[in-house]
């Protein structure tokens, strides 16, 4: 999957997560919790979604570090999704 | 037979507005089904019925404002909604044959015409619904009477068989003098104009079930107006009548996250439990351990609550924050206790709180940590008698037994009614929430 297959799964699980909310407009160094005012029910409902969806594992140590689209999407292609 | 009313669902509601009847007339109904959704200040809350029997008479329809305590509906037990329905049907005093019942479909000028007329009249009422006996209700309708313009003759304005008869036969062309519809006196928050359309007053007529929403159903004007209008009547009054107290400990926080991560690591991701989790399990704990802080302050007297529902603080996008009730807290399991937090955070945010939820709440926890607040020092929801504030877990300098060392810590707080408790409760809860959360295997 490309970086932009990949970078829109992302967007549309933020979206259907942080309802009202413009995830595509946030910058790849943006935080995202901050950025869409998530919580961690939310952030962890959120990789739930990713990691079912893309069929992978997402370690808890691993969900603290993601923080930002930059992060999550360095994160997914060394997944190799 | 019993009369399910408009529930108060919070001490700042004056009344709320019917959305939607889940269930119709002659349906069965137990405790705990949800038969009505009602528009609040916050939100649209499903409405739980708290009976078992059959939904007999319905007053309001979808879009009427209704005050609280107002009666909704009556539920009879199936016996007596049998009984009725049989003498009904005796007592029918012409035959109209099946086609002619049927009514043609009104024009919408039609509608709103006859909604206007029906505002500015003064029906029948005692409160805000017309009295008449159910036999009499039936008569009006296959005779095509207007309840409005009929004058009550029975006991306390009540609108009988014959007063029906009467003016069936008067065939009355114009409505009564207008009289004014009396206000509610009580303050309302501000998202009611003053100068409301009259639609919106619409007496409430009685109706047969109806599930249709009718066409002006009202919206919600401005919700979070409305929401900060709520929030602000609630927390003055507190500041208003309620003495706290404050206090606040440092939890050292280590052994419950690693017990957590070595927890997690055995659990897919869907089954992994957050901090708040165990968090929120051992307030509980430490409740049943100082019951005095889980309940009210109401009419002068302290009431303590069996139950420990866990009012949890979740904020809305749109703005604002609703504190629903986690029933039984303290029986549920870590995994339980993730499943029910999960479940009423995803319907607060998508409007599909039930009333017990908005009701129930013997305390109210806040934890603020994901915003990265350290400590959070909360007002009281009155009538409750304490809540709980649970800040950021961040890793500081931890000095025990002479050794200094970095922990994961987390500030706890209370606030506590002074007029029902006193500090050394506080201090005892605060003491007993440590312990539970140095002991979490054991949650």
């Amino acid at each position: 999957m490309n970086e932009s297959e990949l970078k829109d799964i992302i967007i549309a699980e933020l979206a259907k997560i942080a309802l009202g909310s413009d995830p595509a407009a946030l910058d790849l160094d943006d935080n995202l919790r901050e950025g869409l005012d998530i919580d961690s029910f939310d952030a962890l409902n959120f990789f739930i979604a990713l990691s079912e969806r893309l069929h992978i594992d997402i370690s808890e140590k691993d969900m603290g570090k993601l923080n930002t689209m930059g992060e999550i999407l360095h994160y997914l292609q060394a997944q190799k999704v | 037979m019993t009369e399910f009313k408009m529930p108060s669902l919070g001490a700042d509601m004056d009344a709320g507005t019917l959305v939607e009847w889940k269930v119709k007339s002659g349906d069965p109904v137990k405790r705990g089904d949800i038969i009505a959704a009602v528009e609040t200040a916050k939100g649209v809350i499903e409405i739980e019925c708290f009976e078992n029997g059959i939904l007999d008479e319905i007053f309001y329809q979808p879009g009427q404002e209704v005050p609280v305590g107002n009666v909704l509906a009556t539920i009879s037990s199936e016996a007596e909604f049998r009984q009725k329905a049989s003498a009904q049907k005796a007592a029918e005093p012409v035959k109209v044959p099946e086609a002619v019942v049927v009514e043609p479909a009104k024009p919408a000028a039609q509608v709103v015409q006859e909604a206007m007329k029906a505002a500015i009249a003064q029906p029948a009422v005692s409160g805000d619904r017309i009295r008449i006996s159910p036999l009499a209700r039936r008569i009006a309708e296959d005779l095509g009477v207007d309840l409005t313009t009929v004058h009550g003759t029975g006991p306390g304005g009540a609108i009988q068989k014959s007063d029906i008869e009467g003016a069936a036969q008067a065939k009355p062309v114009l409505a009564p003098e207008p009289v004014r519809v009396p206000e509610p006196v009580s303050a309302r928050p501000p998202e009611v104009p003053p100068q409301a359309p009259p639609v919106e007053k619409v007496a409430p007529l009685p109706v047969e079930a109806s599930t249709e929403p009718v066409p002006e159903v009202k919206k919600p004007t401005d919700f979070q107006s409305a929401m900060r209008a709520a929030i602000a009547a609630a927390m003055s009054k507190s500041n208003r009548e309620i003495p706290h107290y404050y206090m606040e400990t440092n939890i050292d926080m280590t052994k419950a996250l690693a017990w957590l991560e070595e927890e997690n690591l055995k659990r897919p991701i869907r089954e992994r439990l957050l901090p708040v989790v165990v968090l929120l399990k051992a307030v509980a704990k430490s409740l049943t351990e100082v019951p005095e802080l889980n309940g009210f302050w109401i009419d002068g007297q302290h009431q303590v609550s069996e139950a420990i529902n866990i009012g949890f603080a979740i904020n809305l996008r749109q703005g604002g924050l609703i504190t629903p009730a986690i029933h039984d807290t303290d029986m549920k399991t870590l995994d339980e206790l993730r499943d029910a937090m999960n479940d009423l955070i995803t319907r607060t945010r998508s409007n599909k709180l039930r009333s017990s939820e908005l009701t129930d709440s013997t305390i109210v926890v806040t934890s603020l940590g994901d915003r990265g607040v350290e400590k959070v020092f909360g007002v009281i929801y009155p009538p409750q008698v304490a809540l709980v504030g649970l800040g950021k877990i961040t890793e500081q300098p931890w000095a025990e037994n002479g050794t200094l060392s970095v922990r994961k810590v987390m500030t706890a707080t209370l606030a506590g009614d002074h007029r029902a408790t006193d500090g050394h409760k506080g201090g005892l809860f605060l003491e007993a929430l440590n312990r539970n959360l140095q002991e979490v295997e054991k949650l």
